[in-house]
């Protein structure tokens, strides 16, 4: 019996060259292939554009949080369980490696010279990993934990070491969790899923279904 | 139970926990304005690290020495192996190396110094103390010094490890500095925590170690009992108007420690609008307007990832010396529910606090810590 009920994989690479990707699976969402061959950096507004398109805000974020956001969506609506009042009992927990690198580039751009450009407090506020937490939980009503954990690379093990110790909190029962990584508007890769309470004391084989559902 | 084993804080105000809390105590401050900094066009308010104070060698950036002067202060206090992979270390930032981005010296992503990526900048850390185990990066925002000191009880209660060694930094580098006054979140003078007149923070650096361990006979150390994470699903940068999430941790805490045992909160208290008020209104839904609060931003600005570690060591060695730390810049209270906040240092007889903090996101945390086991 597997410990992830609903999971999503996002994959966003664009060739260093700027031809067009080769044959590539993009989305893929409870293991069904949604899109594939799709341009990095077209993806993700697409996705919005036919699967959410109720949310305005996500024109405004940077590309970690569109990334986390648009897999956070596809996967709760997976899920089916939108009308909920889930209170403190959903915490929403994320990793990566990059923290918010992709923004802090474009923050820093506004600022490496003063003469042309000044900086930009609509790119500031976004870089900070854990605002993508905070934008999952605002637009789901998420009022449990929140954190972001960044790790020197995707490692299973440290995930799901994470995941057990967060359910100490004994108001939690359920996590939107994974890895949500992004160096540009054309480079990120995303591993999202629910974990419930029960899941987590098997830490062991939580970490090799992490494990299966990255490489896959 | 989690105790803590040993402990330190670089500042403006000192090397040590010793000379800080004395600093502090004394009503000192390294609160100052400076200008003419590169890549800081505007004057600013700010409490900076004078790097002649650091004294690790090798390749390493301001950041790691930071920390790495502060691990290895906390280290020399207490027999531990840093080097075992029992020995767990999590680093609390919210922005690291980051000033290796600045100046446009490298335009393509392949080029980076991969010490830009927090995690490597914390193996880098860890490997001074020839530890190789995955270092844990917490951040969290301004709240991340808490979550990582949350984080290390959970590893030690669930045997992941058997020390913790968390260290909290940043380098308020242009980065930072310009982007919190684009933001207009910054005050032009000395900052004033929940005060009337108070107009914004300042920034401020430090590094704070602090090391966990496990134990179940002493009772002479300070003791970790518990910590929450809430978030208040309002706003990616303003506080909630209602404290929802600083209520909420701090009413999941208030199950684990009484009312009548706590000596005072130290607040977050950046000294904003917003944050301040938005506390009040927590601690009073909390039932807890009787109980002192207090903030440290008024001596060191606000740290970032250092300010959960800094601000709970020094609220230790208060109680320790029956001590409710005045709150500096602080004169007529300027929030709208009636908190107990003093300018002036108060006594106490009492053995607990409550560390409770705020940051974007959403985020809040609060954490309780009692000295000696139960009395």
């Amino acid at each position: 019996m597997s410990l992830i009920k609903h999971y999503v994989r996002i994959i966003g690479q664009q060739p260093m060259d700027g031809s067009h990707p080769t044959t590539y699976n993009n989305v893929c969402l409870d293991g069904q292939i949604l899109v594939s061959n799709a341009s990095a950096d077209t993806l993700l507004a697409d996705i919005y554009k036919e699967h959410i398109n109720d949310y305005p805000k996500f024109y405004k974020m940077d590309p970690l949080c569109k990334a986390g956001f648009v897999a956070s969506e596809l996967l709760l609506n997976a899920e089916g369980r939108r009308q909920e009042q889930w209170g403190e009992s959903r915490g929403v927990v994320l990793f990566n490696a990059a923290s918010s690198l992709a923004d802090d580039r474009n923050y820093q751009a506004t600022i490496d010279d003063p003469e042309t450009s000044f900086p930009s407090p609509s790119l500031f506020v976004y870089t900070l990993p854990n605002v993508l937490t905070g934008e999952i939980a605002i637009r789901n009503h998420f009022y449990g934990e929140t954190n972001f954990i960044v790790l020197p690379t995707f490692d299973s093990d440290a995930m799901a070491s994470v995941m057990e110790m967060t359910f100490s909190d004994g108001s939690l029962r359920s996590l939107v969790t994974g890895w949500v990584d992004c160096y540009s508007e054309t480079d990120y890769d995303v591993l999202m899923f629910i974990i419930e309470r029960d899941a987590v004391s098997h830490r062991n084989e939580l970490s090799d279904e992490i494990k299966r559902l990255w490489v896959n | 139970m989690v105790v803590k084993l040993a402990d330190n804080i670089i500042s403006p105000l000192g090397v040590t926990t010793e000379e800080n809390y004395c600093a502090v105590k004394a009503g000192r401050s390294a609160l100052r304005l400076h200008e003419g900094v590169p890549g800081i066009p505007i004057p600013f308010f700010a409490s900076l690290i004078d790097e002649t104070i650091l004294n690790v060698e090798g390749d390493y950036t301001k950041f790691e020495r930071m920390c790495i002067q502060s691990v290895a202060a906390a280290l020399a206090q207490c027999d531990i192996d840093a080097s075992s992979d029992r020995v767990l270390f999590i680093v609390s930032t919210t922005k690291a190396n980051v000033s290796l981005l600045a100046g446009g010296r490298y335009s393509a992503l392949r080029d980076l110094p991969s010490a830009v990526l927090p995690g490597v900048a914390a193996s880098r850390i860890a490997s001074y103390f020839s530890n190789n185990r995955i270092p844990l990066v917490v951040s969290n925002a301004c709240i991340s010094g808490v979550c990582a000191q949350i984080e290390a009880m959970r590893a030690l209660e669930h045997g992941l490890c058997d020390y913790a060694v968390v260290v909290g930094a940043d380098v308020q580098s242009p980065f930072i500095v310009t982007g919190f006054q684009a933001l207009k979140a910054v005050s032009t003078e000395a900052c004033r925590p929940f005060d009337r007149d108070r107009k914004g923070l300042n920034l401020g650096e430090a590094a704070a170690t602090v090391i966990y361990g496990r134990s179940d006979t002493e009772c002479d150390r300070w003791q970790m009992v518990c910590g929450a994470v809430r978030n208040d699903a309002n706003h990616i940068s303003g506080p909630s108007r209602t404290g929802e999430g600083s209520y909420l941790a701090l009413r999941s805490v208030l199950q684990k420690i009484e009312p009548d045992d706590i000596a005072f909160i130290s607040a977050h208290g950046t000294a904003t609008l917003y944050n301040d008020e938005m506390e009040s209104i927590a601690v009073e839904r909390a039932g807890l307007t009787d109980t002192p609060v207090g903030s440290l931003k008024g001596c060191y600005g606000h740290t970032m990832g250092a300010a959960g570690v800094l601000e709970t060591l020094l609220s230790m060695c208060a109680v320790d010396d029956h001590t409710v730390l005045g709150t500096r810049g602080f004169e007529n209270l300027g929030v709208s529910r009636a908190i107990s906040v003093s300018s002036e240092n108060r006594t106490t007889d009492r053995h607990a606090f409550i560390k409770l903090i705020s940051g974007f996101g959403g985020c809040n945390a609060a954490a309780a810590f009692k000295k000696g086991g139960d009395r």
